[in-house]
């Protein structure tokens, strides 16, 4: 720990993007204390890669939230790719998943120890979180908090100011780096006391309210992961695959392959940086979306997934519909079919 | 000072922000930057790094090809 007798104290202050960081943060800044962020780059973060792959997402703001907060607070970011880290909480989490696939509290103690880590290499004397207690069932719990110091070795170096005066003095208070009386007592999942307090502090515009950051929360996206790591029967996954999860309808009338077909014209030009490594399917008699085809199949199998391709294009009506077919790294070959009625495309097919 | 080349094309948010932070840091002051990118968010977020970190941001392109963000170095207290 550095001597802050002289000089002013520093935090590292993790920041999502979104507002209970951002009023963590401000508080402890408002209070003289030099502060940084943090953010974290999983490969499951919402933030910007569906905002660029998506033509609905395109009319939205192309801003990394962490950043545009970091501006507002006139704070540095330091953004951290943790992707080959963070494979060992996801696929292995101590503490289990929530609803779906996400492990919140593992997620907790790694980022927290990421800023502990971080903090001691830059002489840093204390880490700064938005968590508010009964915020979230599984990550901001009374019983959870403790875990979250003890896991991730920053025992009350961690200070929380939006809820601290709920909790024991931590490092910060006690030495003095901050004022105990200024911090806050929120608790439950109640967003109106941080927007109350976001109006006092004149913070009018800010992101996510409440969460959803992360697409490890999503019922669909975990039905997904899932169904990738059955198909493969072991959990494992690279970057690529998280990213392709994210894109698409997801068919797998197979176990042994999966049609990912483009929802939109977006959609489809992300999956052309992706066809050379997978079969695919580009339509010609007509306008419709880029398939790819995860899986080893054979030319039966190619026609029958140019049969469900064909369903989302402006031919499913028509008798015949004509692809240009790539299987495996072959050439292109035309292959005309007819599309398989709607009726014919069980629900369970839909991952 | 030296003129150098960031490929970061086919990377999204916020890859090229984390490249363009890790190049960043084996630059020298007055180095120049030309970050080239395809996702067009980058436009925003790796100026907005640059505000935040107080670097100087000399020009910004976006045409069919991508995006290209051409930084200048400044002296930034490290962290």
């Amino acid at each position: 720990m550095t001597t802050n007798a002289q000089n002013q104290a520093k935090a590292v202050a993790l920041i999502s993007g979104g507002l209970d960081s951002m009023l963590a943060a401000r508080v402890v800044k408002d209070q003289g204390v030099h502060v940084e962020g943090l953010n974290f780059f999983t490969g499951f973060c919402v933030e910007g890669h569906t905002h660029a792959i998506r033509n609905h997402d395109r009319k939205r703001p192309k801003r990394n939230n962490a950043l545009w907060v970091a501006e507002q607070l006139g704070i540095k970011l330091h953004i951290i790719d943790v992707i080959e880290e963070y494979k060992d909480v996801v696929i292995n989490p101590r503490h289990g998943y929530g609803a779906n696939l996400n492990p919140c509290l593992d997620c907790k103690s790694f980022m927290v120890g990421k800023a502990r880590q971080w903090m001691q290499a830059h002489g840093f004397d204390f880490i700064v979180t938005g968590e508010v207690v009964g915020q979230r069932p599984m990550s901001q719990r009374r019983e959870t908090f403790p875990v979250v110091q003890r896991e991730s070795g920053a025992g009350d170096l961690l200070l929380r100011p939006l809820c601290a005066k709920l909790q024991s003095p931590t490092a910060a208070e006690r030495n003095g780096w901050v004022d105990r009386q200024s911090l806050y007592d929120f608790s439950g999942r109640s967003r109106k006391p941080q927007m109350a307090l976001a109006a006092a502090l004149g913070i009018e515009d800010y992101a996510q309210p409440a969460g959803g950051c992360c697409f490890l929360t999503d019922t669909t996206y975990s039905r997904k992961l899932n169904d990738l790591w059955q198909s493969r029967g072991q959990k494992t996954y690279e970057l690529d695959d998280i990213m392709l999860l994210k894109v698409g309808r997801h068919i797998r009338p197979r176990p042994h392959f999966k049609l990912i077909i483009a929802r939109d014209a977006g959609e489809t030009n992300y999956l052309q940086g992706y066809r050379h490594r997978f079969s695919h399917l580009t339509m010609t008699s007509h306008n419709g979306p880029l398939t790819l085809i995860e899986g080893d199949l054979n030319e039966s199998e190619m026609a029958l997934a140019a049969r469900i391709a064909a369903r989302f294009g402006q031919g499913r009506d028509a008798n015949r519909v004509t692809f240009d077919a790539v299987l495996g790294r072959g050439d292109p070959v035309p292959l005309c079919i007819q599309p398989l009625p709607s009726s014919e495309i069980p629900a369970q097919w839909y991952v | 000072m030296s003129r150098h080349i960031l490929d970061a094309r086919n990377l999204l948010c916020p890859m090229p922000v984390i490249r363009t932070q890790d190049r960043v840091k084996a630059l020298n002051t007055g180095d120049i930057l030309e970050v080239q990118c395809t996702d067009p968010g980058a436009l925003n977020d790796i100026p907005a790094w640059c505000r935040v970190h107080g670097h100087e941001v000399v020009a910004t392109n976006e045409d069919a090809g991508g995006v290209v963000v051409i930084l200048r170095v400044t002296t930034s207290t490290p962290t």
